[in-house]
């Protein structure tokens, strides 16, 4: 009994998997074909951009207050503080600001379009758009997705800078460190190498954030329950994702700038 | 199971050198085990307004997506005015459906979106269909006036009542001009007052417009004042056919079933 029920989850996510790349596939097959929906395209950017920044900026900053404070003691202690903004450059750039402001994204963005698209198939609006003559795939789910993926970038772009912002400042109040020295340690300490791959990645992230988000919430199950668990599975589902694809960006980003 | 159909007499079968816009044969449709639509036929005869009437779950909803190509039967023929749904590719399936107005059992209005651009949605695909007109709002005006909801151009779907929301759905589906207007349950979730306008409002519009109507219901006073011909739904097939009064009168318990108050 367990066994099959082990067996039945396990074909169940691979079914997910294959529904999921299917939808891929038609969000590469819609978006080359008119009518281009370029309004709404602009109109989802400033709604997700707009949604997110104060989100992404609180957090960015505090990030690059915690990291600071967490590390200094024990750069003191090995007489390596003036790597500090080297080290915290690298990481906030490389690493945490993209997977940081992915997931809050992903919490943020991802569970409301889950939400959005969702309740908009539950209470037959996507089936209304359809019989008007209007590809609501094209109107509702390409429209999102390359909002996301455009938008991603730029969110993280300012997420980094806000974080190294929070860092200098503690940098400048803990070490005597003024602002310009320390932000010239942190470009001087950022390579070709750092930078390129770390924005690449970040499309995909936005890509993947808005896939799943529009995948949960465009084959939502009726009621308001399934309004709910595509919110929910939204969140979970991007977040596993993104983990994936960071590895498979570093990966890749080792062969090519040997990290 | 075996179903049944009822003997009409003859002097009041339809008359059937009207043109059929809306053809259905033998469709089934099962959802796994589920076998909801089993083998239903129907025609639709341009200017009529035929009431399909069947219990909950019964398959009506089932079929008029099927209609309209929002979802696919697992087998049978569907065609609307003359051009069979399956075999058309997205472009003519929708320039089709620019001739069918589909009024939906939750009104379905965009609720991202005022009025206005509710009633304007339908138009950014068709408007070609209305000469290719730059100023939508005499088109706009006239489809609420229709409805007699005007002074609600800017307002957001949240701010009207159940009523007002079904009258504003409606609206929607007449900014096209449509030649069909499918109607699924359109009276469902209103009170009896409201019910009596919304049919009111059927009425008068296909006095207006000249549209035919398909429409879905288990509301039987909707059915009693629209229809011109019914047809009774049940277990999949049509059970029953013929005018309200016939109906009423026959003495078949399951066809009963559905008059008793």
């Amino acid at each position: 009994m367990a066994q099959s029920t082990t067996l039945k989850n396990i074909a169940d996510f691979f079914k997910e998997i294959g529904e999921l790349s299917y939808f891929a596939g038609r969000f590469f097959k819609e978006i080359f074909k008119p009518p281009f929906e370029f309004k709404e395209f602009l109109r989802q950017c400033y709604q997700m951009g707009n949604r997110s920044l104060v989100l992404v900026l609180v957090t960015g900053f505090i990030i690059g207050l915690v990291v600071t404070l967490q590390s200094r003691p024990t750069m003191v202690q090995f007489g390596a503080v003036s790597w500090m903004p080297r080290m915290v450059g690298i990481s906030i750039v490389r690493e945490l600001g993209p997977v940081i402001t992915a997931l809050v994204c992903a919490g943020r963005i991802a569970s409301g379009i889950g939400a959005e698209i969702g309740s908009m198939r539950v209470t037959e609006q996507i089936d209304a758009m359809e019989v008007s003559g209007t590809n609501p795939f094209k109107y509702l789910v390409v429209t999102r997705i390359l909002a996301t993926t455009f938008m991603l970038p730029i969110l993280v772009i300012l997420g980094d800078a806000v974080g190294l912002y929070g860092s200098a400042l503690v940098e400048y109040f803990k070490g005597d460190v003024s602002f310009q020295l320390y932000f010239n340690k942190v470009f001087d300490s950022l390579e070709f190498g750092d930078l390129i791959p770390a924005t690449i990645k970040t499309f995909f992230f936005g890509y993947v954030i808005g896939l799943v988000g529009c995948f949960k919430g465009y084959y939502c199950k009726k009621g308001t329950a399934g309004v709910g668990l595509a919110a929910n599975t939204a969140v979970v589902f991007t977040s596993m994702l993104l983990f994936v694809v960071d590895f498979i960006a570093v990966f890749i980003s080792d062969i090519f700038f040997e990290l | 199971m075996t179903t049944q159909a009822i003997d009409i007499p003859n002097d009041t079968k339809t008359d059937d050198h009207r043109k059929v816009i809306i053809d259905i044969r033998n469709v089934y449709k099962s959802f796994g085990d589920n076998q909801v639509l089993n083998g239903f036929s129907l025609k639709l005869y341009q200017g009529e307004n035929l009431v399909v009437m069947g219990k909950s779950g019964s398959g009506k909803s089932v079929m008029i997506q099927c209609l309209v190509g929002l979802m696919q039967p697992d087998s049978g023929y569907i065609s609307v005015m003359g051009k069979e749904i399956k075999t058309l590719d997205r472009e003519t399936l929708d320039i089709l459906r620019s001739d069918i107005g589909f009024l939906f059992q939750g009104s379905a209005l965009y609720d991202s979106m005022t009025v206005r651009e509710n009633l304007e949605f339908p138009l950014r695909r068709h408007k070609e269909k209305l000469g290719n007109v730059t100023d939508t709002t005499p088109l706009v005006m006239e489809a609420l006036e229709s409805v007699g909801l005007a002074h609600t151009l800017d307002l957001m779907p949240e701010e009207l009542s159940g009523g007002m929301k079904r009258r504003v759905a409606l609206a929607r589906t007449l900014i096209l001009r449509p030649k069909i207007i499918l109607y699924d349950d359109p009276t469902s979730g209103l009170d009896p007052i409201t019910s009596k306008e919304i049919i009111e409002l059927m009425r008068s519009i296909q006095k207006k417009y000249g549209t035919s109507a398909l429409i879905i219901t288990h509301d039987v006073d909707c059915a009693r004042v629209i229809s011109e011909r019914m047809i009774l739904l049940v277990d999949g097939v049509n059970y029953a056919e013929g005018s309200y009064q016939e109906l009423m009168q026959s003495t078949d318990p399951r066809v009963e079933a559905f008059f008793k108050k």
